[in-house]
């Protein structure tokens, strides 16, 4: 059976925000929780000690803990903070660009994460023998790739994929959330900490398309794929991961869609009424789920809804 | 010191023949498929037109240098190896790869197959080039677009890899080979179809506000009638941030770096490369021209050069927009 994973936190939320969220995370039912700063080395609210005892937290709460690291690194500073992440001795490692898997390579077992470009059963072969058990598919690949990539994985590799959340589409050396306040980066005061969604980004006629999270643009719409859990199942995909979103009192609104897949999974909870609750947690954001059909990312299929698990 | 390869672009046999008699030193090219990221619509090279090209190009001293830049699924995996196999066969100098199990199945077959870490591979650090250098023996790095000048310096001095870098074209504003963009918008992205923003999806439309470009339905620009209209990539439309109108990630502009040159040759980059396969022929022409003029000066007397106003004006010309930058070279831009 597929198990829930909490992705790592995308945005800059304050400390005690981050805190009282992995607090309450670690009473969901889910089974791993990745942790970090994987946007902006710039962020710092919470430094390698806070980042460590949520960790042993989480660990005590029964959670497998993974670090994750930065996914573009550009400065030596950025350098050393991944090498910490990498060389550390008790936790699984979330490897999110090259010179991270550099690092860990034939050293010790890491995650591929899903920004290591690995579309291809070769890619991930060759992964596997550096060390990687577990692989997160790319955001934009969909349910035929994932197929033929489990038809022909290695072993004991495992599969995982992200499932929720508004969907982390590229990276730049710019930040966009200080260009939006007319600051440039160097003196960008911080200012994607006001925004604990993202900038929403519009069309001229309206149109909700993207959301700037820092350096990193991300989908307007939340990605939604509790219709495709079942077949997720059914196919053999190990991990199923949602990306920490909607900022709440006692975080009760990620809490409400942990438990929407949770019910699917354990089969308690019809996709219909799974479904119904992740649309009222998203109120007038809108959903998709098209890289998963194989179509644009941003359109949303309604699809069969299967009953249960 | 070596010389600094200038790298030119041959969208077609038109443009490899102008890119080579104006001074390139090497011609990058894509097979007509999605294998490489500009696979767009009567472009590119077939193994027959290719045989002639390189035949063309090493006549006259220049090397040919094969983009393989997209992600192969397993799907159409084998398309991806035979484009290698077919490289190998033509006597290509060099193979410009991203994916790394494209690069293993390079290695193991073809041992003596030089081979280079496009863009499209996303290695921002002297330690992830030694990752493919110790995986792959790739013998030169194209750096992405996303590091300040000081930055790329730090990666030349801490890598045996030879160092090439954008010189001149269209700027990508994301990281390359990790950018979604496309595919969220149309389904189609650079890794996955070898194209952005692709042209069958663009619609054009007469409105009452004005002249609109979609994407696959989605408004990228709107423009009034003295507004000159650019291609609709959409990281270079106008979008609403807090209400307020703008180009939210970056205006249509070139990146230009005729004004550092000489540092660029300083630091110890082996080759700069100018963007644009899918251009014509004279585009490459003439940014061919000044480029190589620029690059002797700058070489023959780093000390004195300036970048000439009839240089600036010819790139100025054939320019994306109107506006050239140093793009992520240059701290302020970021």
């Amino acid at each position: 059976m597929s198990k829930l994973a909490l992705g790592p936190l995308l945005y800059f939320w304050d400390r005690e925000q981050v805190f009282d969220f992995y607090k309450k995370a670690a009473e969901w039912p889910v089974d791993v929780v990745y942790l970090g700063e994987v946007i902006c080395s710039k962020r710092r609210a919470l430094n390698r000690e806070d980042w460590l005892e949520l960790a042993a937290m989480l660990k005590q709460a029964g959670k497998e803990v993974v670090l994750s690291t930065l996914v573009l690194i550009e400065a030596d500073s950025e350098l050393r903070t991944m090498h910490h992440i990498a060389d550390n001795d008790e936790y699984l490692v979330e490897a999110n660009e090259m010179a991270a898997v550099q690092r860990v390579a034939g050293k010790k077992s890491f995650i591929a994460g899903p920004h290591l470009n690995c579309y291809n059963h070769e890619s991930m072969a060759l992964l596997n023998e550096l060390g990687a058990k577990r692989w997160v598919m790319p955001v934009e690949l969909g349910e035929e790739t994932l197929q033929a990539l489990i038809d022909r994985r290695p072993a004991e590799m495992e599969v995982e994929v992200f499932a929720y959340g508004r969907l982390p589409l590229a990276f730049s050396a710019r930040c966009f959330t200080a260009r939006a306040e007319g600051l440039p980066k160097d003196d960008c005061q911080l200012r994607c900490g006001d925004y604990a969604e993202g900038l929403l980004v519009e069309s001229q006629d309206g149109q909700p398309f993207l959301d700037f999270n820092g350096i990193q643009t991300q989908s307007a719409a939340t990605s939604n794929l509790i219709a495709a859990v079942p077949r997720m199942v059914e196919m053999g995909v190990d991990m199923i991961r949602l990306s920490p979103q909607h900022l709440s009192p006692n975080s009760v609104l990620m809490a409400q869609v942990v438990n929407a897949f949770a019910g699917v999974l354990n089969g308690s909870l019809s996709v219909a009424d799974a479904e119904a609750a992740i649309e009222k947690v998203n109120g007038s954001t809108s959903l998709c789920n098209g890289f998963w059909y194989g179509e644009a990312g941003m359109d949303w299929q309604p699809g069969e809804i299967p009953e249960t698990v | 010191m070596k010389k600094v390869d200038l790298v030119c672009p041959a969208g077609g046999f038109p443009a490899l023949r102008k890119a080579v008699d104006s001074g390139a030193n090497a011609v990058y090219m894509g097979f007509r498929d999605s294998t490489n990221a500009r696979n767009f619509p009567g472009l590119n090279f077939d193994e027959r037109s290719a045989a002639q090209a390189i035949k063309y190009a090493h006549d006259r001293g220049a090397k040919v240098l094969l983009a393989l830049n997209t992600y192969p699924q397993p799907q159409s995996w084998s398309t991806w190896t035979d484009a290698v196999d077919r490289a190998a066969r033509l006597g290509i100098d060099a193979v410009i790869l991203a994916d790394i199990g494209l690069m293993r199945y390079a290695t193991k077959k073809y041992p003596d197959l030089r081979l280079h870490l496009s863009v499209q591979g996303s290695a921002t650090s002297a330690e992830a080039i030694e990752f493919y250098r110790e995986q792959f023996n790739i013998q030169r790095v194209v750096l992405p677009r996303v590091l300040s000048l000081a930055q790329v310096e730090r990666v030349i001095n801490n890598t045996d890899v030879e160092v090439e870098v954008f010189a001149f074209g269209s700027l990508c504003v994301m990281v390359e080979g990790r950018c979604y963009l496309s595919s969220y918008a149309t389904g189609e992205s650079p890794n996955t179809c070898g194209a952005c923003s692709p042209a069958k999806y663009v619609e054009w439309s007469e409105g009452p506000e004005g002249r609109d470009v979609r994407l696959n339905g989605v408004l990228i620009d709107r423009y009034d009638q003295v507004e000159s209209a650019g291609y609709p990539v959409l990281c270079k439309g106008r979008f609403n941030v807090k209400g307020k109108l703008d180009y939210a990630i970056e205006e249509p502009t070139s990146l230009s770096v005729l004004d550092i040159m000489p540092q660029l040759i300083k630091m110890g980059v082996a080759a700069i490369k100018v963007e644009g396969r899918q251009r014509s022929p004279a585009y490459v022409e003439q940014v061919t021209s000044v480029l190589r003029a620029a690059l002797d000066a700058a070489e023959s007397s780093p000390d004195s050069y300036v970048a000439k106003p009839e240089w600036v004006a010819q790139l100025g010309r054939v320019s994306e927009g109107t506006t050239h930058t140093l793009g992520a070279l240059e701290r302020e831009w970021q």
